[in-house]
Formats: C-alpha cells, structure tokens, sequence
C-alpha cells in the first residue's frame, strides 16, 4: 500500500493497476472467458471455483453484455457492453476490506479525499442459484465495487466462503480519471502517437448492438437456441462419468456450464426485445437456474470441484 | 457494583438492522444476567455502522449463593429410596435433616447452590447471545462456522468497578474478548485501549465515532436545516432517510450540492426517487418555486478540502442519474405526445404476458375498459371517459421511466396522459386507480378513478377464481385479499351503492369464463373466434356469442358454464364478505352482527351491508338491544319447540280478541307500531329508525314474558300466543337474522 501512486491517464492504465495490484496480493491473474457473460461472476473461475473446499485467488478482467442497458452509446454511462473486474478469493481472508481499499489508492483514488463507504447490498443470482451478503462500496456516492461474501452457489452451501469483489471498471475509470462521458474517456495513453478514445472504439459497435438487441434479433431464433442449449448442456451431465474411449473418469461440468453461460445470455438477449412476459421471466430464469445446479452438481464430482479419487 | 461494557466489532453492519440489534444485544444479555441471578441499575445499547455496543451500570460483582429445600421420603423409607434421593441431592445421609411432619418423619436435603463471579455469567450469555443472535440475515465468513451479520473482528468485553477494570475472559471461534477497539475506519484507524464506558465514548469521539445514533441523527437535522436556511431553501422532511443515513456514517459531515439546471423541470417525484433511492440525497426545496433544486448529501469523514472533492463526486454521480431518468422522460414524452400517443404503449403491452392463463396486459385492459364503462354508470362517471382512462391507466407499464423506477408507476402515466391532453380525470385515474394499496392508504373519490380502481380489483378477482387460483393460508401471490379489501373500501368509503351479483359480478365472471374457453380454441390454433371475443366485452349479444363457444366446444354446456358461474359468484362473494368481516372488525363491529346482516337479501350491496351492521351493532349496544335479543331468542327458541313438537308453522291468525291479559294486548299494540315503523324504514334504508322500533319492542316482550305462559291448557288461547310469537320473529327478522348473535 505504500508504493507511490501515479494518477492514471487513461482506462488502460486503470486496468493494469489493478492487474499489478492483485498480483501482488497473490493472486492468479486469469484472462476473460471466451463467451458471452452477463457479469464477471459467470467466468467458470468464479461460479464453479467458489465451490468445494480447493483454495483458490484469482482476478481477470470480464467483458460483460447486458443488452436492455444499450442507449446507442449516447448515454454518458451506460452501454450494452462493458469491462468487469473479478476478484476471487477463497477462503476469504479477514482483510479483504483493507485489501479492497489498498486497490482503490493502486489505482489512483487518494483515501484522505474520498468518502468511501460500505452501502448494504446483498447479492443474489437467480439464475446461478447463488447468493451472498456484502455491500456496494460508494465512492463520492458512486458505486464502484460489489463486495460479497459467497453463501451459496448452484445451490451449494459455500464452505469456505469466498470473498468476491466486482469492479465497474467503466465507471470507476471515468470518476478516477475525472471524464464525464464514458466515449471520451482516453482508452490508451493520450499523449500516445495515436490517442484511442473508448468512443473511438466502442461508439459504432454500441449503435450496431443496442439496433440489433432491442429491435432486429431474431427472437424466434433466439427461443431456439435457448432450448438447444438447454438440451445440450443436459446431454453433456447425463453423460456416464467413465469415458469408454480414454477409460478415464470425465466429468463434463464446464463444456455443460458454457451452455448454461449460453441459455443465460439468449435469456437477456430475449428480454432485451421485450417478449419475456413477467411471469414468463420467472420460468425461464428457472430453467436456467436448474442448469446452473446441475453443472454446480457435476462439478463438485471433479477433482478442482474437491473430489477424491477412491471417496465414495 | 461493576459496570460492564460490551462491544462487538465487525464489518459494516446494514443501517436498517442497527437499531433492531442494538435493542436485541441489550435484552439478550440483560435477560441472561437476570436470569443467573445478576440484577443491575441500568443499561443502554448503541450502534454505528461497525458497531454494537451494550453498557451495563451497577451490576452484581457475583449472583447470590442460594439454598433450596428438597423434601425426600419418609425417614423409615427403604434403603433404595434414600439412595436414589441422595444421588439426586448430591448429599450424603448425614446432610439430611429429619422433619416430624403430620405423616411422620420426612427426610429433607437443603441443597447449597454458591454464588458464581459476575465474569463467568458474563462470558456465558455474551457467548449465547452471539451465537443466537436474531440477525434478519446472517453469514459465514473465511473457513470459519460462526454467524454474524457480517465478519465479526473483536468482541471488547469489560468489567470496571473503583479498583480497576479486568477483562472477561471469553473466547468466540478463535475471537479473544479484550478492552480494545478501533476508531473511524479512515480518521483514526488505529488500536484504542479504553477502561471504562466514559473512557470509551470519549476516546471514540476523539477518534470521530459518535456512538449514539440518535445523537448523529440530531447532528445531521440539525446541520441539514441550518445548511438549507441559510440558502434561503428547505429541506424535504423524511424521517426514513435520515434513519438510513445516520446508519451510513460514523462521523457525520452535511454537504449540500447543486441538481444541474438541466434536470430542474423533471417532475419533482423524479428527482426525489432518484436522489432518496439511489444516494441516499435528501431533497431541497425552494419554498418560493416550490421547485427540488439541491441536495443534501452526508459524508462519513472531514476532509483537507472541506469535502470539495466528495460534493463535486457526489454532483457528478447525480447529474448521471438524471441524465438517464431525462432521457427517460423525453423519449417518453415524445411517445405520449406523438399522433399515435399512448396507445403506442397499451399495444406494446399485448406482448407482455399477465398470466399464463389470463392472458396479456393488453387483454387485461380490454376487459378493465370494458368493466369501467358497466360500472361507470353505477358510481356516477362518464361511461366513455371511465373506458378511455381504463384503456391508459396502465399504459405506463411500457414507458422507459416506468421500466427503470416501477415505483413511480401510475404517477408517470398521470403526466403523460396530461402531456397528451387526456382529461384530468383520467390523468388522474392512471394515477389512482391502484389505490388502496394499503388499509391505510387512501381510496379514489373521483367518479372516474373509482370505475376504473374497481374495475381493476374487481378483474383480478374474477379472473383468478375463474382459474381456481384463489389465496390459500397465508399464500396470496396475486394479493388478491388486498384486492377485495380494496374494492370493499372504495364501495363503503364512498358511499356508493351496488349490487355486486346482478350487476357486475354476473357479466365479468361470464365474460371471464368465456374469454378462458375462447384462450383454449386460440391455444388449439382455431382462431376464427378471435374477433368475436376481442369485440365480445362491450356486446350486448354476450349470451348468444356464449352459447355459440359453448355450441362450438362439445365438452362445455350452456348449464355446466352457467353453473360454473354460480359457484364462483357465490364463492368470490363469501371471500368478500370475509375480508369485510375483517374490515369492519378493526372498526369494532362484531363478526356474529355481521353475520347475522349477512343471512339477509341484497349481501351483495356491500355497502348497505356495512350500513346495516353498524347500525345493528349500534343498537345491540343499547339495553333495550341488548334485552330484546333474549326476548326474540326466547320468542323464538318457544315457537321452534311447538313447531317442531305439533309439525306445523306458526306463522298467520294471532288475533287480539284471544289476548287474555294486558301485557298480551300491549305486545299485540306495540307489534303493530313498531311494523308500521320499520317496514318505511327499511324501504328507505333507514337502519338505524328500522331498528330502534324494534328494540322498542324489548319492553312489550319482556313485560309479556313475565306475566303469560304461552302453552295454555286452552288451545285456541296457545296457538294464539304462538302466532303473536311469530309475529315478534317476522318483524325482527326482517331487520336482521338475530338468530346469529351470540348469547
């Protein structure tokens, strides 16, 4: 906590910050998942390693999509599209919050200035059936992080419990860097031989999105894939654990928890074009949630999910 | 007489459930050590956000030693019993002492319990109260097992008398009790040793904790208040926030920032949601304009800048926030205003599913428009306005402001009806028509409002017992007992007048039924009824559209669906007259009076129902009331026996020449007056001149009673009385079923 702080010039930096900070503080820094998530805590490295009793501390950057959130990239805040920081780790340790606050001076916001504060929020998946309790943490009356400590995952009691923090790392960016429109803020250094500001490179794919997301995808299509990836991601569990080529024991829990990641996402998408019905809603976050307790359940039969060879 | 300290320390507690725990901390421990014999003077709880604090003034240094007496058997007893009592007593024969009782000698054991330390009873129900704490919600933390409502870190636990103050040795799952605690998070971090309950606060506030919480809500009133007059501005009182927010903070600091010009003209609720919801703002308002135009926000820390940076933050995070919600209330507006108007938003609605089995949003407007415009005439609205206003009541549902705060839903659909030029009424019905949501909230008065809030309620009872989906224990997931009751209230409170069965309920359980039957044919891909049943609500040709789907569906005959809708009418109205039961008993009025108004013609008009309850329940009140239900039950109770014993009704040809004696004749006299009073009363409605004409029959019927025995030996005198007897149940029994009351 006592290295000097440099104040960040642009959303790069910002990310690299916290990249180096969480190193420092031991943990694996993880790239982002290959797949449409809604939030960082959709990465396999969260949801499916918070569970048994394996240690565990990792941190990634998730690009998220949440397609009712889309205006066009005209909204100073809010997009279709956006950064997650994800930190995970497991059991949590009883500084978490001094850790938590060390990252915010990494990354350029000065203790003595800000009025940080612990905002009760508790959170709950519906859809993973997973929840916590913990807080939003308010910088300035700004919610900059999510921070919760993990009760329960895929219907799983948690023990250990892992602490997980989430960054916002837009807006986070935006307040640390003083911008007041997310498409200007300097993405790379903007004394850079070519300065890239997040409109630069978001402002066209937030039109095209939030056009196709709300008014052109195919919800026919869509329901489709829904049911195709329901289907499929039970095949995978309904699966025998012996594989009759390699003759080893195979659990499939993360080629069955991506297609759990897809239902999930299509489900958005759906909303997003505003033909989920409200008591339909809650029916297809079920199915969802019932793929989510599978893969939870096929998991906790996989050695990183704390499973003993030769244990009954 | 030590004072004790407790402070359990943990990671940062929820505002809402501080108070509640502070309380729960100071009865738990205070019942404990009450309960092993530590009585004391006093005791205060408090809490901030990071904390739970219990003081303890003038507690027992130790519970006292006590002596029981247990009485054995008898001393020539054999050998076993005393053994076994001995076992039990823990004494040998030699510590028995031998009574002469008038049964003989009796062995008795006097049972020495010693006092125990103060610390040791300390330690024991603090450990039990941490381990049972009645947190709304609890959690694990690390690898630990232990619950709290969140990490708990130290538990400062402490005796201190004159010679000093000792720590009480208590260990909780790894967590050691001592005399420390720690400062303001970010001002004073740092370890505090303190001795004493005055050492503690006073190193705390030096440390910028103001533990009390009741002292940083006055704090930030206070400075709130001051803050706003000096700006000629004042603040929006909201006791809830300000709870809340003294909750947030450990060292309070008001800052007040500016809302920017842009988002002046948002409806003022807008802003207040936005600001009290989401940052915990307090509102400012400019008596002159009557306008929100700042805020108040409360920091938990000074700092070098005067909090310069964390108010420009805070006005930063705001403007964000109105940014969406103007963005909101533009697109919004331009929809409402635009050609199509608001119905652009009531089409949207046909794809947002209601219930499975009702149906759309859409449709449930549908049948509410068509609803309103029956009863329209009935509460005395305009039948095309009250349609127009059902048909946009919920039109909102599909704004943007609506999607993002629900709770500003039907206010929002009040200013977009007025921006598209709606009439008052039904801006105001938008706004209205979910009224009451509460049994204190109050019911719609305008004509318009209440065709539309009861066709509302009244859809939704229908349509979930059209499906067999009625409130059961306590699951009411659709609050259809809040429906009832509202469509109670808005009907008594209004004083409005309607045949619930014949007027309303008979069609909209129909139509219902119908709809239903039709949803099947359209889910079986036969949709050629579609148009008939989008047109079929407001048709006069109901019925013969009915038989034709009835004709049309092999398995529903006219008589099963017209049987089908009896069942439901009589059940819907009993659940209704339930929830009056329940209504009117807050008001006093007894279950068995209102049952006994129940058992009379026209139930259906709930109003008159209340009417008559109360003014039986009046009247029941008053002596006469009182006695003349033993003289009707009396009257009654004789006349039942003969009937039942002869096998014939008594119930025509009482003739005064029979009458024997005066009190006889009186009764027959008095009969006749109090019929010629209460037939025009009832007819008018008039309850309460209806019932005080019979209980002015109490004495007539008393004085009969005592001076003549009904079964003469004389049998044209006794079929006589019994008729005259008769005549008492007739006439009372037209004003209420008295048979119901109780005793």
């Amino acid at each position: 906590m006592s290295d000097p702080v440099q104040r960040p010039r642009s959303f790069q930096e910002i990310i690299l910050a916290l990249q180096s900070y969480w190193a420092r503080q031991g943990c694996a820094i993880l790239q982002p998942y290959d797949m449409e998530v809604g939030a960082g805590t959709f990465h396999p490295a969260t949801t499916l390693r918070s569970l048994g009793t394996t240690p565990w501390a990792a941190a990634y950057v998730q690009p998220s999509r949440r397609p009712t959130d889309g205006r066009y990239g005209e909204n100073p805040n809010r997009l279709q599209h956006y950064y997650q920081y994800q930190v995970l780790i497991k059991p949590s340790p009883p500084n978490l919050q001094e850790l938590y606050l060390g990252s915010l001076q990494a990354i350029g916001i000065d203790m003595a200035l800000h009025d940080i504060r612990f905002v009760e929020d508790d959170w709950e998946s519906p859809t993973l059936g997973a929840w916590g309790l913990g807080w939003e943490v308010w910088c300035d009356g700004m919610e900059v992080s999510q921070f919760t400590y993990f009760q329960q995952v895929g219907g799983h009691d948690c023990h250990p419990v892992s602490g997980e923090l989430t960054y916002g790392l837009e807006r986070l960016a935006m307040y640390v860097l003083g911008v007041d429109h997310v498409m200007e803020m300097p993405f790379n250094d903007p004394d850079a031989p070519i300065p890239l500001s997040y409109g630069d490179i978001f402002k066209q794919t937030e039109e095209e999105y939030a056009r196709w997301n709300f008014d052109v995808a195919n919800t026919e299509v869509l329901l489709d894939h829904f049911v195709e990836a329901e289907n499929e991601c039970n095949a995978i569990l309904s699966q025998d654990a012996q594989d009759p080529k390699t003759g080893k024991r195979i659990v499939m829990a993360h080629p069955a928890y991506d297609q759990c990641i897809k239902a999930s996402h299509i489900f958005n998408l759906l909303d997003a074009r505003g033909v989920i019905s409200v008591t339909e809603r809650q029916a297809y976050i079920g199915r969802v949630r019932t793929l989510a307790k599978a893969c939870a359940d096929a998991f906790v039969q996989t050695r990183a999910g704390g499973w003993l060879e030769g244990a009954a | 007489m030590p004072d004790l300290l407790i402070e359990l320390f943990s990671e940062e507690i929820p505002a809402r459930m501080q108070a509640r725990a502070a309380d729960d901390l100071k009865k738990l421990v205070t019942n404990g050590l009450v309960e092993a014999g530590l009585t004391y003077a006093s005791a205060a709880a408090f809490s901030t956000p990071r904390r739970l604090t219990l003081t303890v003034d003038g507690m027992l240094d130790a519970s006292p030693s006590l002596t029981e007496e247990r009485k054995g058997p008898r001393a020539d007893a054999p050998e076993k019993a005393i053994e076994g009592f001995l076992r039990g007593a823990g004494l040998t024969r030699d510590q028995l002492e031998e009574r002469e009782t008038p049964k003989g000698a009796i062995l008795f054991a006097m049972i020495k319990k010693p006092g125990r330390p103060a610390s040791e009873i300390v330690a024991e129900v603090l450990e039990a109260t941490i381990r049972n704490f009645p947190w709304p919600k609890s959690m694990r933390w690390g690898n630990g097992t232990l619950r709290w409502v969140r990490p708990l870190h130290s538990i400062l636990c402490l005796l201190s008398a004159q010679d000093g103050a000792q720590v009480v040795p208590l260990n909780v799952d790894g967590i050691e009790a001592g005399a420390t605690t720690r400062g303001h998070r970010f001002l004073a971090p740092d370890t505090l040793t303190v001795n004493s309950f005055d050492d503690y606060t006073a190193k705390l506030k030096r440390a910028f904790v103001v533990l009390d919480p009741a002292e940083r809500r006055d704090a930030i009133w206070h400075d709130a208040t001051n803050m706003a007059f000096a700006n000629g501005l004042e603040v929006v009182e909201d006791a809830g926030l300000l709870a809340e927010v003294a909750g947030l903070v450990e060292w309070p600091v008001v800052l007040m920032g500016k809302i920017g010009d842009a988002f002046l003209d948002l409806p003022p609720e807008v802003l207040q949601t936005s600001m009290r919801e989401h940052q915990k703002f307090f509102s400012v308002r400019n008596p002159k304009t009557g306008r929100i135009e700042r805020f108040i926000t409360v920091a938990n820390r000074t700092t070098a800048d005067d909090g310069a940076t964390i108010l420009a933050g805070n006005e930063k995070v705001l403007s964000a926030r109105l940014s969406d919600a103007k963005f909101f209330w533009e697109n919004d507006l331009r929809i409402a205003t635009s050609d199509a108007g608001m119905q652009v938003w009531v089409d949207r609605l046909s794809n947002v599913t209601f219930h499975n089995k009702l149906g759309t949003q859409a449709e449930l407007i549908s049948r509410m428009e068509a609803l309103a415009g029956e009863l329209a005439p009935m509460v005395g609205a305009d039948a095309d306005e009250a349609r127009e206003a059902a048909r946009f009541a919920k039109a909102d549902l599909s704004s943007e402001m609506v999607y993002e705060f629900p709770e500003l839903q039907g206010l929002m659909g009040s200013y977009y009806a007025k921006a598209a030029d709606k009439s008052d009424a039904i801006a105001a019905a938008a706004k209205e028509h979910y009224a009451p949501l509460g049994p204190s909230d109050d019911v719609p008065t305008e004509p318009v409002s209440i065709a539309v809030a009861l066709a509302e309620k009244i859809d939704k009872l229908t349509g979930f017992w059209a499906i067999d989906e009625k409130p059961t224990g306590s699951k009411d997931p659709f609050a259809l007992r809040r429906a009832a009751l509202g469509v109670i209230r808005i009907l008594v409170e209004n004083d409005l007048s309607v045949n619930l069965i014949a007027g309303v309920l008979n069609r909209q359980v129909l139509a219902t039924l119908i709809i239903l039957k039709g949803a099947e044919f359209r889910n079986e891909g036969e949709k050629l009824l579609s148009p008939e049943l989008s047109k079929l609500l407001g048709s006069e040709k109901m019925s013969e559209i009915s038989y034709m789907i009835v004709d049309a569906n092999a398995s529903a005959t006219e008589t099963s669906l017209l049987e089908k809708m009896d069942s439901i009418e009589s059940n819907l109205l009993a659940f209704l007259h339930d929830r009056l039961k329940v209504y009117l008993k807050d008001q006093g009025v007894r279950h068995d009076i209102i049952d006994a108004c129940i058992a009379m013609e026209g139930n259906d008009d709930l109003t008159l129902l209340v009417k008559r309850a109360k003014a039986l329940s009046e009247t029941l009140k008053t002596d006469d009331g009182e006695n003349l239900i033993q003289g009707f039950k009396r009257a009654n109770n004789i006349l039942t026996q003969a009937e039942e014993a002869d096998g014939v009704e008594y119930s025509f040809g009482a003739d005064i020449k029979f009458a024997e004696t005066d009190k006889e004749r009186a009764l027959f006299h008095a009969l006749d007056t109090a019929e010629a009073q209460i037939k025009p009363a009832m007819e008018a409605q008039d309850f309460s001149a209806a019932m005080s004409a019979m209980a002015s029959l109490r004495g007539p019927i008393d004085a009969f009673f005592n001076a003549v025995q009904v079964n003469s030996d004389n049998g044209t005198v006794r079929r006589n009385r019994l008729n005259l007897l008769s005549r008492i149940r007739t006439i009372c029994s037209s004003v209420a079923d008295l048979t119901k009351i109780d005793g």
